[in-house]
């Protein structure tokens, strides 16, 4: 059973409908196939690029669909609930749109955004390095000033879409200072010195591709820099914020998608003469497991609000990323349980989920980091404050 | 070229389909309604042939309030504006006192083409186009699975049990599409959001000329005697095969009379 969704708008439930469409018809069935073979599907991209959903959160302006987070994230969600690594892709390529859209000039906007959310490019997002990754502020790929270009050196690991993107947003050092020395690039994949590794031979999410991005003598000119100088390490963390949104999205559709298939096996799977959704038992795995994904959407949504209506967010996204993975991770593992032996088989996806939930737990910030981002908030000043919205 | 696509709302086939116990009409509350399938290859075809040819795409959709989500659907997907032809007093309506209805309202929009689905999968009649060029005095073209428009000629491909017919005539014209005929596209967000500023001109019967007498349940020339719930599918016969699979199988099918 799919969701039970209210929006704000029809056309937010339209959205939601052409979605579904899209999940069921074009998505769905080339999800178990194209995992097991660990191929990237681009052409899947290009079909919800053109029904307009990869530009969803952003101005109309620029070509965006002009979407809150509490209709984007639903969308994420219905996409993720029959293939996980799509939705990733979706989020990352929105993620990768941030710095630009949010940052960068008028005249840089209206040049290169209408391009990347008019769906036929898609992006890559370039912070973590192979000894930074939690850490990104010790990152070492450099961007020395030559005239009017940057030229770049080093290596970027852990690209979602690594060589199959059309522009990255990359992170790279101007200066020695850890924190204000960074400075954010927007390179298009064409670019001489541009290089992607061969791919990560991953647990789970095989379909999405993730390799290191080695930069050699990559020629950067100075207008493709998105913000100041030093200021590279503030975008790619607000980036983050919102970006944390869409994976805590993803791994509620991802647990949705699991529940579906374990209610719907519990149904017709029988032991001691009845169905085993009809053992009390075995019934209640399937309640909370209901709960857990009923909360990280419940958790998800209200991080989105505050964030549409222009409230501070960085804490409950954080709250959204830890909960509704370490919920996915949980009830993923409950549905192969609920298959029993089948549920161990790859001629389930249980087992699939449950590969792709854990990462959920591991990229955008592992689930420590969101727990120190946290804590940091818990003794700040300012807590318990009243706002009132929709007046 | 002037094109009326004419879409029904239906009740999701996915789900269980009710008659409503008081008037055995069907009960379209109790259900999700969409856009009857080949209505969306019928759509399509108009759009295909107004990039072709340029003019204008109508929808026209009888039915209640709840149908607007049809029309929606339909202009997300591309067409330019949309009929409503809704008034309690269609209510229960047979394929004859429906043809009159929407014929009236046709006669109303104006067209140089109709196009409808061969069939709906509610009430499955397929009897609408016919009907519909009979009232509208224009050739029926049905189920066609390629259209050809070439100036005020049109040319179908009508499907037929060994092949198919090659049927033309000159339009105006009344076709029915079956769902060989093309690839109903995805309407995309940016249709979902220009649907909102298309007219949908909602239209009474008196609006379009039609007679209060001739329509509605009590008009209907046939009347829902009697309903039952459909009977639970039967467990399947498994035949196992020990050499004799063949034999068995085709005994099976002889017992049933399909050979
Ligand atoms: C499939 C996949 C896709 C990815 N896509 C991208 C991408 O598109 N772009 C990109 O930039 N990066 C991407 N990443 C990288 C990802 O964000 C990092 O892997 C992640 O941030 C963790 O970094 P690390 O692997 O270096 O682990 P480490 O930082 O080495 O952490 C190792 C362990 O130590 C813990 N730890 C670290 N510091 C602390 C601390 N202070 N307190 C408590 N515990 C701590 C961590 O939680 C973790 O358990 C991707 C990763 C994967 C697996
Ligand atoms: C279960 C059931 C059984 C019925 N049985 C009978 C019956 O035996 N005899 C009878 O006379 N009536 C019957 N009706 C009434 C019938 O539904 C209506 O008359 C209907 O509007 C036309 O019939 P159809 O849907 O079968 O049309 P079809 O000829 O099967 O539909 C062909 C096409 O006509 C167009 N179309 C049909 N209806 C509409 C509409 N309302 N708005 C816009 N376009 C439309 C669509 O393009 C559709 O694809 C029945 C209805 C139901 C729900």
């Amino acid at each position: 059973m799919p969701a039970t969704r209210t929006l704000p708008t029809r056309e937010a439930a339209d959205l939601i409908d052409l979605t579904r469409a899209l999940a069921s018809k074009e998505l769905a069935p080339r999800a178990a196939e194209a995992e097991s073979e660990e191929r990237f599907p681009r052409d899947v991209f290009l079909t919800l690029g053109r029904a307009g959903l990869l530009g969803l959160p952003y101005p109309e302006e620029y070509g965006g669909g002009a979407q809150p987070y509490e209709v984007y994230l639903q969308v994420l969600e219905e996409i993720a609930t029959v293939w996980s690594s799509v939705a990733v892709g979706v989020s990352v390529h929105a993620l990768s749109c941030y710095g630009l859209a949010a940052y960068g000039t008028e005249e840089q906007r209206r040049e290169w955004l209408p391009d990347m959310l008019g769906g036929e490019l898609l992006g890559a997002y370039c912070l973590s390095e192979p000894h930074a990754g939690s850490d990104p502020a010790a990152m070492r790929t450099r961007a020395v000033r030559d005239g009017d270009h940057y030229v770049l050196n080093g290596a970027k690991a852990w690209t979602t879409h690594g060589g199959h993107a059309d522009f990255y947003t990359v992170m790279a050092r101007t200066s020695d200072h850890r924190t204000r020395g960074i400075s954010c690039f927007l390179i298009p994949a064409d670019t001489p010195g541009l290089t992607a590794a061969p791919p990560e031979r991953k647990m789970g999410l095989t379909g999405s591709t993730t390799a290191t991005m080695h930069l050699e003598d990559v020629r950067v000119p100075v207008h493709r820099r998105i913000g100041e100088e030093g200021q590279g390490l503030a975008i790619a963390l607000s980036s983050l914020d919102s970006g944390r949104l869409g994976i805590a999205a993803v791994a509620t559709g991802l647990a949705q998608g699991a529940l579906d298939h374990a209610v719907r096996y519990a149904q017709e799977r029988e032991t001691f003469g009845k169905p085993i959704i009809e053992h009390q038992g075995l019934a209640f795995v399937l309640a909370d497991m209901a709960a857990a994904v009923e909360s990280a959407r419940a958790t998800t949504l209200a991080a989105a609000r505050l964030r549409d209506h222009g409230l501070p967010f960085t804490a409950e996204a954080s709250v959204a990323k830890l909960v509704a993975t370490d919920n996915a991770m949980k009830v993923t593992t409950d549905a192969v349980q609920v298959l029993g032996g089948y549920g161990y088989t790859r001629d389930f996806p249980v087992e699939r989920y449950m590969r792709e939930a854990k990462v959920m737990q591991i990229f955008e910030g592992t689930n420590q980091i969101q727990r120190m981002v946290i804590s940091r908030t818990l003794t700040r000043p300012g807590r318990g404050g009243i706002t009132v919205v929709g007046e | 070229m002037n094109i009326v696509v004419c879409v029904k709302q239906v009740p999701d086939t996915a789900t269980e389909r009710k008659l409503r116990p008081d008037d055995k009409t069907l009960d379209r509350d109790a259900v999700d309604g969409v856009v009857n399938e080949l209505d969306e290859y019928a759509v399509e075809e108009a759009l295909r042939l107004k990039e072709a040819h340029g003019g204008e795409v109508t929808v026209l959709t009888m039915g209640p309030a709840k149908a607007t989500e049809t029309i929606r659907k339909a202009l997300a997907m591309g067409a330019d504006k949309a009929v409503h032809l809704s008034d309690d007093a269609l209510h229960g309506s047979d394929a004859l006192s429906t043809s009159y209805a929407m014929a009236q309202a046709l006669k109303k929009i104006g067209f140089d083409l109709v196009i409808l689905g061969s069939e709906s999968t509610d009430a499955r009649t397929g009897v609408l186009a016919a009907m519909l060029a009979e009232r509208l005095g224009a050739p029926q073209l049905t189920l066609a699975r390629k259209v050809e428009v070439n100036g005020s000629a049109i040319a179908i491909e009508r499907i037929t049990d060994y092949g198919y017919d090659k049927v033309e005539a000159t339009l105006p014209a009344v076709v029915s599409v079956v769902e060989k005929i093309n690839e109903p596209r995805y309407p995309s967000f940016k249709g979902i959001m220009a649907a909102k500023k298309k007219p949908v001109e909602a239209l009474g019967i008196a609006d379009a000329s039609v007679d209060a007498s001739a329509v509605g349940l009590a008009a209907a020339y046939s009347e829902v005697a009697e309903f039952a719930a459909a009977p639970p599918r039967a467990a399947g016969t498994i035949v196992k095969d020990e050499g004799d699979g063949g034999v068995k199988a085709a005994d099976f099918l002889a017992s049933k009379k399909f050979i």
